[in-house]
């Protein structure tokens, strides 16, 4: 059963289409005039409408449609683009993605969400109502009598029927293909007036061999509207591929009857009598057909030819067609969809080939084989390559949700009066698929909390001498292998006398306590901190920062704010690059191999003999004339064994903060797939993973950011 | 079971219990056949279907059309709104009235 397959392609399809609608909208607040947005956006609501038809959910398309009219009315120039009306349309945009959402869960709206669809439809009624006095069908059949004209002037010999003749052969497999007959022609009866329907019961095999899930039946349909074409082939745009579909203007020629009926699976004879009971034929018609026949044994193309039958806009729409086709092919040929699913397997798979290669690379070593351990680095050398290449697949611009934001920053000015521009910087840098998912509920935050809380109002810009407009920027760039997205404002700041305050109300500080900034800000991370002194629409509602803080932490990434009042505030969020295969430094300590990410070595020294002998009373050494605090891996994990002669400082930097580990060994340079760990190691602080050796022993991957926090905290809180 | 049926002196009375559509038809084929072959007249109840689509109505010809073959009456006792709707559409009513 396809069912699910289709519902599927329908919600990404949607919600595609739904960010369409919202860029055109976007553009059109801009430029007005702008006839692509206009063009395109009229597209978008008109393919939802459609879909969602086919695939039966009604709730969007009757509410997709009355949309679809006032766009038609924008796109013929009868209403105009207003604020007001992008407004409107923003909101039904919104309202038809909750509806999308709530028909894939299988709910019907509630009685807020139908009040809220009703108020958006009398709103759309009075652009609708407001415009030209000519109804949307009036327009419809002024344009299909204009086209009638234009053939009927062209062609021969016609039939009296003055409606539509539409042949339905579904595919077969149209119902396993989740699609119903019935929805095409409750569709097609809301572009007229089904004037009659005979179902083709013949092509239905024995009940023995007849399969329920097969679709047999054919259907003969005449129809009475004043649509075109066009919008009456689009019905059965989605099953056109492997379906016979034949629809025959009003008045067509005999000719193209004849063709029809040759097209047809059915015997001849019954069809004719088919179509003159359905009324698309006379009786006198048919014999003439039927004389013409046995005289005639000249080829059905020749006699269309002669008889002139294909009609101009069939041609035009042949061709759009075909250049659409064209069009999507070209793309196709660019990209192509693949779930991600495949695509973590794949990174998966190189990843275990990474450590398949690491253990091949030791067994040559030992074995001393000079051919094969030539081999063995060929191969790591291309095992490199496709990790490179494997990681890169899943590498996407940031731009993707960078550019969602346009709208939250614009509905903020909107709610609230103020004037913000939102400049985006780097949208082209690339970061992996899964991290641009996840971090983006937390930029969300961020940005709302910098356009609502962050800038203020005109008049308190303009009086604090800044310009009116406000600025809120989305920087994002490559920093060793981290991203580094930054969400600054030029708004009012943070207050530190406000957030003190509150910090020692709520206990985390004491009065007496000498703050630095980044620790005072850094409180505002904390659970259910928040100094907005009023909760608006917007923000200040429950998620705060401490949980965007949690989503990052969760990426392995880390989260600081700088802020100086009445200046701005810039919170700087810095994310790996990938969150599968880490290039690290093996160290050792003990029997036990650890791994620090490769890029945040610094350098490796050698723990003198003096230090070692001071250690009790200071834990920091003199690395040329600065302090570098350090820690004892051998503590931090409880390491049991003697201690070595010798032992090493590994410097280490994160976040412009640099720290030294006291180790046994160093191991050198390795390539770790990450592999998280059991739930019940989770909680252990300071690691972030394990990995499995070429030898098949376990490495731990440390987590540094939180090793160098830990040291920080030690030292803030003596 | 999908059906409920009641034999009386070679009529059979069907009641389809559940909805009519592609999810469930391989299953109603097999037991809308199967007890055709021992009785005389069949009498189906279509009043608890409530919802049908071109699959259910698909069989809903098939069992009639096998019926008349075998020389057997066969009559829909009662339609819900959602089968009276279907067959309509499709403009079969005159076929399921004999």
């Amino acid at each position: 059963m396809e069912v699910d397959l289709v519902r599927q392609t329908f919600r990404v399809e949607s919600s595609e289409l739904l960010e369409e609608m919202e860029k055109s909208l976007l553009r059109m607040e801009n430029s007005p005039d702008d006839t692509d947005a206009i063009n395109a956006l009229f597209r978008a609501a008109h393919t939802i409408k459609g879909s969602s038809g086919i695939v039966g959910i009604e709730t969007v398309e009757r509410f997709t449609h009355v949309v679809e009219s006032v766009l038609d009315k924008v796109r013929g120039e009868e209403i105009r683009v207003t604020g007001d009306l992008i407004e409107v349309l923003l909101k039904c945009r919104d309202h038809i993605g909750n509806l999308v959402d709530l028909a894939m869960g299988d709910k019907s709206p509630g009685p807020a969400m139908q009040a809220e669809g009703q108020a958006l439809h009398d709103e759309l009624s009075k652009y609708l109502k407001g415009g030209d006095k000519k109804s949307p069908a009036g327009e419809a059949t002024a344009r299909a009598t204009e086209d009638k004209s234009e053939f009927m002037t062209e062609c021969g010999r016609k039939v009296k029927s003055g409606n539509w003749h539409i042949s339905l052969r579904f595919a077969p497999t149209v119902l396993q293909d989740g699609m119903d007959p019935i929805s095409f022609i409750n569709y097609l009866s809301r572009l007229g007036e089904i004037v009659s329907l005979i179902t083709l019961t013949d092509s239905m095999p024995p009940a023995a061999e007849m399969d329920p899930e097969i679709c047999y039946f054919g259907f003969e349909i005449e129809f009475r509207s004043d649509f075109d074409k066009k919008t009456i082939d689009d019905v059965f745009e989605f099953v056109r591929e492997d379906s016979k579909i034949h629809i025959l203007p009003p008045k067509s020629s005999i000719a193209s009857y004849i063709e029809l009926i040759h097209n047809l699976p059915e015997d001849p004879l019954k069809l004719g009598e088919i179509l003159v009971k359905g009324g698309a034929l006379t009786k006198s018609e048919l014999e003439e057909f039927l004389q013409q026949q046995e005289e005639d044994a000249r080829p059905i193309g020749e006699i269309l030819v002669n008889e002139c039958i294909v009609h101009p806009e069939v041609v035009d729409a042949a061709v759009a067609k075909q250049t659409q086709a064209r069009e999507v092919k070209a793309q196709e040929a660019k990209t192509i969809r693949v779930d991600t699913g495949k695509l973590d397997q794949l990174v998966t798979l190189v990843g275990e080939l990474v450590i398949a290669n690491a253990t091949i690379d030791q067994q040559a070593l030992r074995l001393k084989d000079g051919d094969l351990i030539e081999s063995a680095s060929a191969m790591a050398r291309l095992v490199e390559e496709i990790r490179e290449k494997a990681m890169q697949v899943r590498m996407v611009p940031i731009n993707e949700i960078f550019s969602r934001f346009q709208r939250v920053v614009r509905d903020i000015c909107h709610n609230t009066g103020k004037d913000i521009e939102l400049v985006i910087n780097g949208g082209e840098t690339e970061v992996d698929k899964t991290v641009v998912e996840k971090i983006s509920d937390p930029l969300m935050h961020l940005v709302r909390n910098a356009a609502d809380h962050g800038i203020e109002l005109p008049d308190a810009r303009v009086s604090k001498g800044k310009s009116a407009k406000g600025v809120v920027t989305l920087n994002a760039f490559n920093d060793a292998g981290s991203i580094v997205i930054e969400v600054s404002d030029d708004g009012s700041g943070l207050s530190r006398d406000r957030i003190l305050k509150k910090a020692i109300e709520r206990g985390l500080v004491t009065q007496n306590q000498a703050l630095s900034d980044s620790e005072l800000f850094r409180l505002i991370f904390e659970p259910g901190f928040s100094t907005a002194e009023q909760v608006t629409k917007l923000s200040g509602r429950g998620v705060g920062m401490d949980v965007v803080k949690r989503n990052i932490e969760a990426l392995r990434g880390t989260v600081d704010v700088e802020s100086s009042e009445s200046v701005g505030t810039t919170v700087r969020i810095r994310l790996p690059l990938t969150l599968a295969i880490i290039d690290g430094f093996m160290v050792g300590v003990g029997e036990s191999s650890y791994i620090i990410p490769q890029d945040m070595v610094v350098e490796c020294i050698e723990l003198s003999e003096a230090d070692r002998q001071a250690e009790g009373s200071r834990n920091y050494v003199n690395l040329r004339g600065e302090v570098l605090p350090y820690i004892r891996l051998r503590d931090v994990f409880d390491e049991r064994s003697d201690l070595p002669t010798y032992e090493n400082i590994v410097v280490v930097r994160y976040a412009g903060r640099q720290m030294g580990m006291v180790v046994d060994e160093l191991h050198g340079e390795v390539q770790a797939v990450i592999k998280s760990l059991g739930r019940f190691y989770r909680a252990i602080e300071g690691l972030s993973g394990a990995t499995i050796l070429g030898d098949g022993t376990v490495a731990l991957i440390l987590d540094v950011p939180k090793l160098i926090q830990s040291v920080e905290k030690t030292s803030v809180y003596r | 079971m999908s059906i409920s049926i009641e034999k009386k002196d070679g009529l059979c009375k069907m009641r389809v219990e559940t909805d009519m559509t592609i999810f469930n038809a391989a299953e109603l084929k097999k037991n809308l056949l199967s007890d055709l072959g021992d009785c005389s007249a069949l009498e189906v109840d279509l009043s608890q279907v409530s919802e049908i689509d071109t699959s259910g109505f698909q069989l809903l010809f098939m069992i009639k059309r096998e019926a008349v073959l075998r020389n057997k009456d066969f009559k829909i006792a009662s339609h819900s709104p959602a089968t009276a709707a279907v067959i309509d559409l499709y403009n079969m009513s005159d076929y399921f009235k004999g």
